[in-house]
């Protein structure tokens, strides 16, 4: 990634950006997110299959933005939560430049977010085999199956929240499950609260979710909470033909037809 | 009581089990689920995982766990009755396959727990605890026990330390509590004598990496420091290091209520989230992540032990392997002693 670390130097050099924010070798042969303010720091970029954190979730990093402006180094789902990020006006073309990884790891220079989007639209959002089968284990269970499937899982859950934090979606100052008065979502990690969480985050995510599995690398315990958002990216798939992170345009679980099938919106 | 040095064969550990099984003792013990290793509730020997460095969680949560109730309640029309939960019902458990870090850590959270108040569900559950420890064989990148006063052969917090005498070997027991010695009683014939055994040649060799006094001399200086945003850039603001840490302590308490009924309870809490210190008028004293993060050094490697003469840190490396953002506390820790202002 030679070009990579060239762009960036030269990007710091100029003053064009603050930062760079990329990935660069990790402790124990993990690879973590970089925040290169000089540009002798650039050197440090790298990439490869390794790197699979979604770095987007740092751009609404209070720390981070107040640097001033960013530039980042963004793989495919990076650059669609970037775009997400963009539609609810968390960052913009003023604050931010992308540095695109083909999915063929070859850099990819965007004058702006427009032409990111039209980038990533060549690439529908489509849940990988191996998920696609998970998610049909789970749809062939009884409910009582499924019931258990779930319930296992999540009695897992010790709520760390390293899911909501990895989630570049999750941005918000104040979660709903971090309002105790009234407690909408039962604080503790019981069962029941384990459940609820999960279930609203996966409600909160659809339409929204870029299938980037950086809910499931970030948990500490491996449950498999990735497929109940997969599991809504299909239902999205099946009920509104898919979707894809768009700058401007309606998303699906925020817009209604008058003349909507079902009647209960009228 | 003195320490006492028995020999254990290999193919009794699953005899010594059984016979507490039978006796109707609830153990915990490490598992493999989802491909990590976790402490479970275990009801044959065979669940019990084997060749793996850490737990993904300490044991804390047998002793502490991450929410338990302490008072429940009834309203009624005109009265309000409280009733604090009984500590006996607490039940008796035995932890097994703890290691040294880990019982070293039940030392760090009681002094937490009764620092200036005497925790009785706390207390209890330690009362009710017996914890059967093993020594380390093997040490991985992200341990440092023996930087912060332990060592992989440490019986500081176990009531029987389990050696093993090389791959495969029988095990050295060393039994070290009066609780050490209840266990001993209910299998007698499985604990041989031992003759001189020099353990050491089969723990784990890990090397001391920093100073600690370095660092608490350091940290009287460095409050103020840029090194701290540096550090906590990366940091995502989860509480995954808090809630795998052996001696992270920090609670909340939360009621429940179901009609005219209810319970309170503590939840497990961390220095990590910026809700732990946000006023109710709105106001945060720790509104950025390196706040959090200076906080969590501080209180580990500062606070804890200038009040309770105890490092808040038992060196097990488990926020480091379970940080989603690389965060590696040893890493830090190297650096904050060569930290200047």
């Amino acid at each position: 990634m030679d070009e990579l670390k060239k762009k960036a130097t030269e990007l710091l050099e100029s003053l064009t950006v603050k930062v760079v924010i990329g990935y660069e070798e990790g402790t124990a042969g993990r690879t973590r997110a970089l925040f290169a303010e000089k540009p002798e720091d650039a050197c440090r970029l790298i990439y490869d299959s390794r790197c699979v954190q979604n770095l987007a979730t740092y751009l609404t990093k209070r720390e981070v933005r107040d640097k001033g402006r960013i530039a980042i180094e963004a793989t495919l789902p990076v650059m669609r939560s970037i775009i997400q990020l963009a539609a609810e006006f968390q960052v913009s073309d003023a604050n931010l430049l992308v540095l695109g990884i083909t999915p063929d790891g070859k850099l990819i220079e965007f004058g702006n977010l427009a032409e990111v989007e039209a980038f990533i639209h060549q690439y529908p959002i489509e849940i990988n085999q191996q998920d696609r089968e998970e998610l049909a284990k789970i749809e062939k269970m009884t409910p009582a199956e499924r019931w258990k499937f779930w319930t296992d899982e999540l009695s897992l859950c010790i709520k760390c929240y390293a899911c909501r934090a990895a989630c570049p979606m999750c941005y918000c100052d104040r979660c709903t499950v971090d309002c105790n008065q009234p407690q909408w979502i039962p604080v503790p990690s019981h069962l029941p609260g384990n459940l609820e969480w999960h279930i609203m985050r996966a409600v909160h995510l659809t339409g929204r979710c870029v299938d980037c599995d950086a809910c499931y690398n970030a948990c500490p315990l491996n449950i498999p909470i990735h497929l109940l958002t997969k599991k809504m990216v299909e239902e999205a798939t099946v009920h509104f033909g898919g979707y894809q992170p768009t700058i401007k345009g309606e998303h699906i679980m925020s817009t209604y037809r008058p003349d909507d099938k079902d009647n209960f919106i009228q | 009581m003195n320490t006492d040095k028995r020999l254990i064969r290999k193919d009794s550990l699953e005899n010594l089990f059984d016979i507490l099984r039978k006796k109707n003792k609830i153990i915990y013990a490490p598992v493999s689920k989802n491909s990590k290793i976790i402490f479970n509730k275990v009801e044959s020997f065979q669940e019990i995982a084997t060749g793996y460095v850490q737990t993904v969680q300490s044991p804390k949560e047998v002793y502490f766990p991450r929410f338990e109730t302490v008072l429940e309640y009834t309203m009624s029309k005109d009265n309000i009755s409280v009733e604090s939960v009984n500590p006996d019902d607490i039940p008796e458990v035995i932890l097994w396959g703890v290691r040294p870090c880990d019982a070293m850590g039940i030392g760090i959270l009681s002094a937490i727990f009764n620092q200036d108040f005497d925790d009785e569900i706390y207390n209890k559950h330690l009362s009710h605890l017996t914890v059967l420890g093993f020594s380390c064989n093997k040490a991985d990148e992200y341990c440092f026990c023996t930087s912060v006063g332990g060592n992989p052969g440490n019986t500081e917090g176990s009531d029987i330390l389990f050696t093993q005498l090389g791959e495969n070997g029988d095990y050295l027991a060393e039994i070290i509590t009066e609780k050490g010695w209840s266990v001993v009683s209910l299998a007698e014939g499985l604990f041989e004598t031992a003759g001189e055994i020099n353990k050491n040649q089969f723990l784990a060799d890990l090397p001391s990496m920093f100073e600690i006094d370095e660092i608490r001399k350091n940290l009287e200086n460095i409050y103020s420091s840029e090194l701290w945003t540096e550090q906590s850039l990366k940091c995502i603001g989860c509480g995954a290091c808090a809630y795998v840490c052996p001696t992270c302590a920090c609670f909340d308490l939360q009621d429940e209520a179901h009609g005219k009924l209810g319970r309170r309870l503590r939840c497990w809490d961390s220095c990590g989230f910026s809700l732990f210190t946000l006023h109710a008028s709105g106001h945060n004293p720790r509104q950025l992540q390196s706040q959090r993060w200076r906080q969590r050094i501080m209180h580990k490697f500062s606070y804890i032990p200038e009040k309770l003469s105890v490092f808040g840190c038992t060196g097990c490396g488990r926020c480091s392997r379970a940080c989603p953002a690389d965060m590696n506390i040893l890493e830090y820790l190297i650096s904050l002693q060569e930290a200047t202002i």
